[in-house]
C-alpha cells in the first residue's frame, strides 16, 4: 500500500464496525497461518525440545515445561488470526464469532500438525538423521495411550488453544490483560524456581518454599493457584496505578526528578546488596555470570549502540583481559610471570586492551559498516587462533592455557575467587557499577552525542565538524577497556584460561543481548543480560533452565532475526534511538495528519500500526 | 567520487593513516622477507639466510608444493562457488547475507543423509554417479529453498532499512539454521560413505585426486552456467538490470520481488553444489561446517570485487591457494611454529590486507546506484 493510496482526504476517524460474519473468512490467510503454525509445532517436536523439557514440571503432574511449548502455539496463532491491521480510513471490526471460528480453525491445523507427526512417528522411523524421532516423542505426544488417542487429542486440542486465543480477542482488554498476567506469571515463578526458592528459604521461610515447590521441582496445585490468584488480583486493580506511578515520575521535572531517580538506584543497589546475602552460592554463581555479562554487554552497547559500529569480534577484548590478567597474577604462566596482584595487574589490562583497541580499531575504522562488521569478526578469530597456536605457545599455554590462576586479593582482607562466588558477585557488582556510571555519563557528554551523530550519519556527522575516526576510535578503546574488566575477572573467577572459552560465540551471544535489551539503552542492556543469560544461560555457563542448553543458541538466533523483524529497539529502548528507528512511521503519521508537508511519502517500507 | 580515489595531496595525515602506513609497510616486509627465505631455503636448505630466518628450515619438496597448489584450487573452486551467492546478493540488495554460509552447511548436510540412505540400499557403490546425481540434486534442491525460505521470512520485510539492521538479521538466521540442524540431525559428526577408488586415487601427469578433478569440473561447468544465465536470459538481463538500479528497473517492468527471490535461488543452489563437494572432498559435515567457509567465502568475494561474479571465483582461488600455501611459504621460513595451525588466520589476515590497500577487490565492485558512493 503506498503513501498515496493511504491520504485520507475527508475520511472520517475509524470507528468500530459490526462483526465480521463468521464464515467470511480470509480462507487462504487462515490455512497459511495454520500452516506455519503447524510446521512450527513440527519442528519444535523434532528439536527434542518437548521431550527435553518434559522434565521440568510447571505444575507438579499436570503441566510440563514442554507442554506448555507446543500447547502455547495454538492459542498464538488463533489470537494472531484475529488480529486487524489498523488503516487510515478502514473501520475496525468489533470481535465476534468471525475471531472465533478463525482462531478454532487455524488452532486445529496447527494442531494436525502435530497430529500427522504422531501418526508419522508410530510407522515410520527415520531416527537415523533425524535424533529426536524416538519412541519418547511418541509416548510424550500420544499421552502413552496409541496413535488414534494422540491424532484426535492433538486435533481437539489445537481447535480448543486457537478457540481460546480467538476468544481472548472477545474479552475485555482488562480481563484479557489479568488472565495473561495470571497465566505467565506462574510459568514465570516456576522458572525462577531455584532463584525464588533458595531466596526465600533465605529468609528463613523454607516451609513456604516447600509449599510452593513440589519436590522435584515445578509448583504445587495450592502453589499455582495462589500465585494466579495474587497476579490476577494485583494485575486487575494495579495496572492502572503502576502506568500512573510511572508517568508520574516521568513527568517530574528538576530536584524532584532527581530525587526520585536517586531513590530508585538505591532501591536497587540495596536488593542487590541484601540478594547475594539470603541465597545460596549456586544462585551467586549465577548471578555472577550475569554481573560478567552485563559488563560486557554494556562494553558493546557503547561500540555498537551509541557508536553503530557493528564489532563482531568483541570476544577478542574480554580474550585479550583474560590472558593479560591470566599472565600477570599466575605463578604458572609460561613466559612471563611477575605475579602482580590483581589490582595491579587490571592497570596493565586497561593499557593493554586499550592498545590493542587502538591497533584492531585502527585499520578497520574507515570501512563500510558491513565490511567493518566482518573484519572484526576476523579479527576476534585471528586473536583465538594466536592464543591457541603452537606458535605462542610459550607465552600462552596454546590449547591447554593457563591454569592455577589465583583469586583477587582485596587489600589483604580477603581473596575472591571461584570458591566464593558470592565475593565474586560483589567484585562484578562493584565493576558493573562503574561501567553503568560510565556509560551513562558518556551518553551525555560531548563525546556520546558525537558518537550518536555518527551512528544516524556520518557524512553529517563529519561536515559539523567531528572527527568521525578519532571518535570512533574512542568507542571502540572504551568499549575494549570494559570488556576487558570483565575478562579479568573471569580469568580470576574461573581459575584458568583456555582459548575455548573465546570462540565467535561469544561475541553473538553478548550482540544478541544488547540487541534484545535495546541497543543505547542502559537499563534495556541490564536486563537483556538478566533475562538472557540468568534463565537461559550464556555459551558455557548455565542459566536457571539447565534443560534448555541445548537450545539457547537456538533461541538466541530466532530471538536475533524476530527482534530485528518486530521490534529493532529492543526490551527497553532509549528514546532517541526508537525514535530514529521509526522516524519514517512517525513522519508518515504526521503526514497523514496534514501535519508535515512533504513529498517525500515514501511508504513502502513503513509498517501500518496494529492493533495491539 | 573522485575526491576517494585522488591522492590526497596535501590532506593533513592523521595518526591513523601513519599507523596504517606503517602496517602495509610492515605486512608487505614480512611477506618479502619470508617469500625470500622460501627461496633460499629451496635453493639450499643450509643457506646461511634461512638459516637465519628459521633454524629448523627443511624446504619444501616440488610434489609437496604441488599437492599444496591442488588442494588450494579445489579448496578455492569451492570458496568460490559459494562466494557467488554472497556477491550477488550483496550485488543486488546491498547487504551481506551471512546465512549463507549456512545454506552451504546445509547442503552438505542433506547430501549426508541421502548419500547414507542410498549407501544403505547399496546404490552408492553399485552405481557411484548416478547416486551421485541424485545426491547433488537433492542438495540443490534443498539449499535453493532454504535460500529463498530466508529471503521471504527474514529479508524480504526489511528492503530498505539500515544496512546494519539485514546483517544482524542474517547473524541470526546464520545462527538459527546452524543450531537447527544440530537439535535435528544431533551434534556428532557426520560421516559420508566411503567413496569409490577412482575417486580416491591420482589422475592425470599432475597427480590430482579424483575428488579434486570433480570439485574444480563442477566449478567450472557452474560458473559456465551462470555466465549463461545472467548473460544471454531475459532472467539474467532481469537480475542485471535490477542490481544496477531496482527502482528504474521496476519501472521498465521487471518483477524485483521474483528476481531476487531467483538471485537467492541461484545463489543458493550454488552454496548446494558446493556444499556436495564438500562432503565428498573431507568426507563429514557438521553444523559448525559452514561457519568458516561461510566468512572465507565472503572474503573472496570481496578480494575479487564484490558483485563481480567471475571475480568471486577468481577471489575463491586466490583465498584458497594462498591459504593452502601461505603458511608454509611465508610463515613457515619465518621461523613460526605449527603453521598449519594459522591457516584460517591467514585467510582473515588476507581479507584485511585486502580491504586495506584495495577495498573494492581485484576487479572493482559492482553495486547498487545508491550503494556507490
Amino acid at each position: 500500500m503506498t503513501a498515496t493510496e493511504m491520504r485520507p482526504g475527508t475520511a472520517p476517524e475509524p470507528e468500530l464496525a459490526p462483526p465480521r460474519r463468521a464464515l467470511d473468512q480470509n480462507w487462504r490467510r487462515l490455512v497459511r497461518m495454520g500452516a506455519v503454525a503447524a510446521l512450527v509445532e513440527v519442528f519444535i517436536a523434532l528439536s527434542g525440545m518437548p521431550v527435553r523439557l518434559d522434565e521440568r514440571p510447571v505444575i507438579v503432574s499436570i503441566l510440563s515445561l514442554g507442554y506448555v511449548f507446543i500447547g502455547a502455539i495454538p492459542i498464538v496463532v488463533g489470537n494472531r488470526i484475529g488480529r486487524q491491521v489498523r488503516r487510515e480510513g478502514v473501520p475496525i471490526h468489533k470481535a465476534g464469532g468471525y475471531e472465533l471460528l478463525a482462531g478454532t480453525l487455524a488452532g486445529a491445523i496447527a494442531g494436525a500438525g502435530l497430529s500427522v507427526l504422531v501418526a508419522l512417528l508410530t510407522h515410520f522411523d527415520i531416527r537415523e538423521p533425524l535424533v529426536n524421532w524416538s519412541p519418547q516423542l511418541l509416548e510424550l505426544l500420544s499421552f502413552n495411550r496409541g496413535t488414534v488417542f494422540g491424532v484426535l487429542i492433538w486435533l481437539g486440542i489445537g481447535a480448543v488453544g486457537g478457540f481460546i486465543g480467538g476468544g481472548l480477542r472477545l474479552l475485555p482488554a482488562r480481563l484479557r490483560r489479568t488472565l495473561l498476567t495470571m497465566a505467565t506469571t506462574v510459568v514465570l515463578i516456576s522458572i525462577l524456581e531455584q532463584l525464588v526458592a533458595d531466596l526465600v528459604s533465605g529468609v528463613r521461610l523454607e516451609s513456604v518454599a516447600d509449599w510452593f515447590y513440589g519436590r522435584r521441582g515445578g509448583l504445587t496445585h495450592s502453589g499455582a493457584g495462589v500465585i494466579a490468584a495474587i497476579a490476577g488480583v494485583a494485575s486487575f486493580f494495579g495496572r492502572g496505578r503502576l502506568k500512573a506511578a510511572r508517568a508520574h515520575v516521568q513527568s517530574l521535572e528538576g530536584p524532584a526528578r532527581t530525587r526520585a531517580t536517586s531513590l530508585m538506584i538505591l532501591l536497587t543497589a540495596a536488593v542487590l546488596i541484601v540478594v547475594p546475602m539470603l541465597v545460596g552460592s549456586l544462585t551467586n554463581e549465577l548471578l555472577a555470570n550475569v554481573g560478567l555479562f552485563v559488563l560486557l554487554a554494556l562494553g558493546l552497547n557503547i561500540v555498537v549502540g551509541l557508536a553503530g559500529i557493528l564489532d563482531l569480534g568483541y570476544v577478542a577484548f574480554f580474550a585479550v583481559g583474560s590472558y593479560t590478567a591470566a599472565v600477570l597474577t599466575a605463578a604458572t604462566s609460561p613466559r612471563i610471570n611477575p605475579e602482580f596482584p590483581w589490582f595491579v595487574a587490571l592497570i596493565f589490562v586497561v593499557i593493554v586492551t586499550g592498545l590493542v583497541g587502538l591497533f584492531i580499531g585502527a585499520p578497520v575504522i574507515r570501512m563500510r559498516g558491513d565490511y567493518l562488521a566482518i573484519v572484526t569478526l576476523g579479527f576476534g578469530e585471528i586473536i583465538r587462533l594466536l592464543f591457541l597456536s603452537d606458535w605462542l605457545s610459550g607465552w600462552f599455554g596454546g590449547a591447554q592455557g593457563i591454569t592455577a590462576i589465583g583469586g583477587v586479593e582485596i587489600f589483604g582482607i580477603t581473596t575472591v575467587d571461584g570458591t566464593n562466588p558470592r565475593g565474586v558477585f560483589y567484585l562484578v557488582l562493584v565493576f558493573c557499577a562503574i561501567a553503568i556510571y560510565v556509560s551513562w555519563r558518556l551518553e551525555r557528554s560531548r563525546l556520546g552525542r558525537a558518537w550518536m551523530a555518527v551512528r544516524e550519519d556520518e557524512t553529517v556527522a563529519e561536515a559539523m565538524g567531528i572527527n568521525t575516526v578519532n571518535v570512533k576510535l574512542l568507542a571502540f578503546v572504551v568499549g575494549a577497556v570494559l570488556g576487558s574488566f570483565s575478562g579479568a575477572i573471569f580469568a580470576n573467577k574461573v581459575g584458568s584460561v583456555f582459548p575455548s572459552s573465546f570462540l565467535i560465540l561469544v561475541s553473538m551471544v553478548i550482540l544478541v543481548v544488547v540487541i534484545f535489551g535495546g541497543m543505547g539503552s542502559i537499563v534495556g542492556v541490564i536486563a537483556g543480560a538478566a533475562l538472557l543469560i540468568g534463565v537461559l544461560g550464556g555459551p558455557k555457563q548455565p542459566g536457571l533452565l539447565a534443560e534448555f542448553s541445548e537450545f539457547k543458541l537456538l533461541i538466541y538466533g530466532a530471538l536475533l532475526v524476530w527482534m530485528m523483524l518486530a521490534r529493532p529497539e529492543g526490551l527497553i529502548p532509549s528514546a532517541r534511538r526508537t525514535r530514529e528507528l521509526h522516524q519514517e512511521e512517525f513522519l508518515q503519521d504526521a503526514w497523514l495528519r496534514g501535519e508535515v508537508d512533504t513529498d517525500d511519502g515514501d511508504g513502502n517500507e513503513s509498517e501500518a500500526t496494529e492493533r495491539p | 567520487m573522485i575526491g576517494k580515489w585522488a591522492p590526497r595531496t596535501g590532506a593533513p595525515r592523521t595518526g591513523v593513516d601513519k599507523f596504517l602506513t606503517l602496517l602495509r609497510v610492515v605486512a608487505i616486509g614480512l611477506i618479502v622477507v619470508g617469500l625470500a627465505a622460501f627461496i633460499a631455503q629451496e635453493i639450499n636448505t643450509d643457506n646461511a639466510f634461512a638459516r637465519w630466518a628459521n633454524p629448523d628450515a627443511t624446504g619444501l619438496s616440488g610434489a609437496g608444493f604441488r599437492g599444496l597448489v591442488i588442494a588450494g584450487i579445489s579448496q578455492g573452486a569451492m570458496y568460490g562457488l559459494i562466494a557467488l551467492g554472497y556477491s550477488m546478493v550483496y550485488g543486488v540488495l546491498g547487504f551481506i547475507n551471512f546465512a549463507h554460509g549456512e545454506v552451504f552447511m546445509m547442503g552438505a548436510m542433506t547430501g549426508w543423509v541421502t548419500s547414507t540412505k542410498l549407501a544403505e540400499a547399496g546404490l552408492w557403490e553399485s552405481n557411484f554417479v548416478g547416486s551421485f546425481v541424485i545426491v547433488l540434486f537433492g542438495s540443490i534442491l534443498v539449499s535453493t529453498f532454504l535460500a529463498v525460505v530466508m529471503e521471504r521470512v527474514a529479508y524480504r520485510p526489511l528492503r530498505g532499512a539500515p544496512r546494519l539492521i539485514p546483517l544482524i538479521t542474517s547473524i541470526g538466521v546464520s545462527f538459527f539454521i546452524q543450531n537447527m540442524s544440530i537439535v535435528l540431525f544431533g551434534p556428532a559428526t557426520k560421516s559420508y560413505p566411503a567413496r569409490p577408488d577412482w575417486v580416491k586415487n591420482k589422475h592425470t601427469a599432475l597427480q590430482i585426486e579424483g575428488d579434486k578433478i570433480m570439485v574444480i569440473a563442477a566449478a567450472a561447468v557452474s560458473m559456465i552456467l551462470l555466465w549463461y544465465l545472467v548473460e544471454r536470459t531475459k532472467v539474467g538481463k532481469a537480475m542485471r538490470a535490477v542490481a544496477e538500479d531496482a527502482e528504474i528497473a521496476a519501472l521498465m517492468g521487471i518483477n524485483v520481488n521474483r528476481t531476487i527471490v531467483t538471485v537467492f535461488a541461484v545463489g543458493g543452489a550454488f552454496a548446494g553444489i558446493a556444499g556436495i563437494m564438500w562432503g565428498i572432498d573431507f568426507g563429514s559435515v557438521i553444523g559448525h561446517t559452514g561457519f568458516l567457509p561461510g566468512i572465507k567465502a565472503f572474503s573472496s568475494a570481496v578480494v575479487g570485487g564484490i558483485g563481480h561474479l567471475g571475480g568471486a571465483m577468481v577471489g575463491g582461488l586466490f583465498i584458497g591457494i594462498a591459504e593452502a600455501v601461505g603458511p608454509l611459504l611465508i610463515l613457515e621460513p619465518l621461523g613460526v611454529r605449527g603453521v598449519s595451525q594459522l591457516r584460517d588466520a591467514v585467510a582473515f589476515a588476507m581479507l584485511i590486507g585486502v580491504l586495506l590497500v584495495r577495498p573494492s577487490g581485484i576487479f572493482g565492485e559492482r553495486l547498487r546506484a545508491e550503494d556507490r558512493t
